[in-house]
């Protein structure tokens, strides 16, 4: 693969993982919330 | 022939901002409105971050549905000018990439609404996304003219569903709400596709323009109009709403006859000199988030 290419390639892949943690981290403050939330309304 | 690109470099991972765009934000910003409406409108009060989780499904369900039906419809899309920019036909992306954010999208959507709101939610969600998918993207579409009129109930699930997660059941005006979006559809869309129906024409998707001819499909708009407006007024005389929504869909139900006749009326061939179609295409969109801010207005100020 030329060096051009490959550094696009991995730009993509660096770009997409940033993209998924953020969405990752945001998932689970969502679950945490959503229990909370749960848990306030059984009570 | 198209000479669109269809081969992806399957080296190339797709951009995360080309899967963001397969989820179509654009029609997704009704489907968002749409649903928080039904949310809204519910009787019982939702836990704020129940509803938000409630609305994000919807999003991400509506998403998923869009996805799916680009990597359904690759070689449709890479025909029409309007759509041979998106990430599959222009190359940008894999089908097999396409198909998997598609599917678990979909899943994740659904199982998200289970955990955070209940059973009733998550079905009538997950019905939504296969029957846009299934029903209109791969059996109506391309089969029948009046692939909208059926395929425009997949459209039409979201103030259902925001209903649904709240309430538990579904009730009459959810059911109104509904019919609304449903018999919106043909009327939107139909005044699209009279403007654009060399684009499916050499797509060859049957749409109601290409099939019927022009002057049929006006007719249509217009006999399809007189059950939408009587959808939309209902809920006011069953005393399902007050006075703000019966006013505002009045005025707005009187606009969209006013523009239906208007299209009915004119006998221009050309899309250039289709300004009746463009406005009534335009202004259904208004109509419809109008009607909604309406309902969402009068269930909270009255």
């Amino acid at each position: 693969m030329p060096q051009e290419e490959d550094e696009v390639v991995r730009k993509r892949q660096r770009d997409r993982a940033k993209v998924t943690a953020i969405l990752l981290g945001l998932f689970v403050m969502l679950m945490f919330a959503i229990t909370i939330a749960k848990m306030t309304i059984n009570q | 022939m198209s000479s669109v690109p269809l081969q992806h470099d399957q080296r190339l991972p797709a951009e995360w901002r080309d899967l963001l765009a397969l989820t179509k934000p654009r029609v997704m910003s009704l489907v968002v409105f749409t649903g928080l409406c039904g949310l809204l409108a519910a009787p019982v009060p939702v836990h704020p971050v129940l509803g938000f989780t409630a609305v994000l499904c919807i999003a991400l369900g509506a998403g998923a549905a869009g996805a799916l039906n680009q990597w359904y419809e690759v070689d449709l899309d890479a025909k029409m000018k309007r759509t041979a920019n998106r990430p599959l036909p222009a190359g940008r992306m894999s089908r097999q990439t396409a198909l998997h954010f598609g599917v678990g999208l979909g899943v994740f959507s659904v199982i998200l609404m289970d955990l955070a709101t209940n059973h009733l939610a998550a079905a009538v969600l997950a019905i939504s996304i296969l029957f846009y998918v299934l029903v209109y993207t791969v059996w109506l579409k391309r089969r029948t003219a009046q692939n909208i009129v059926i395929g425009g109930a997949a459209g039409a699930f979201p103030p259902l569903i925001g209903w649904a997660a709240v309430t538990g059941d579904v009730t009459i005006l959810p059911i109104l709400l509904f019919a609304i979006i449903f018999l919106w559809t043909p009327p939107h869309f139909w005044a699209l596709s009279l403007f654009v129906r060399t684009d499916y024409a050499n797509a060859g998707v049957p749409m109601l323009p290409v099939v019927a001819g022009i002057e049929s499909t006006r007719r249509h708009i217009l006999l399809y109009t007189f059950p939408m407006v009587a959808a939309a007024i209902a809920p006011w005389p069953l005393g399902l709403t007050g006075w703000i929504y019966g006013a505002a869909s009045l005025v707005l139900n009187a606009i969209f006859l006013v523009l239906a006749f208007a299209v009915f009326a004119n006998k221009a061939t050309e899309a250039k000199q289709m300004g009746p179609e463009k406005r009534l295409f335009a202004f259904s969109i208004f109509y419809l988030f109008g009607l909604f801010a309406a309902l969402v207005v009068d269930r909270w100020v009255i």
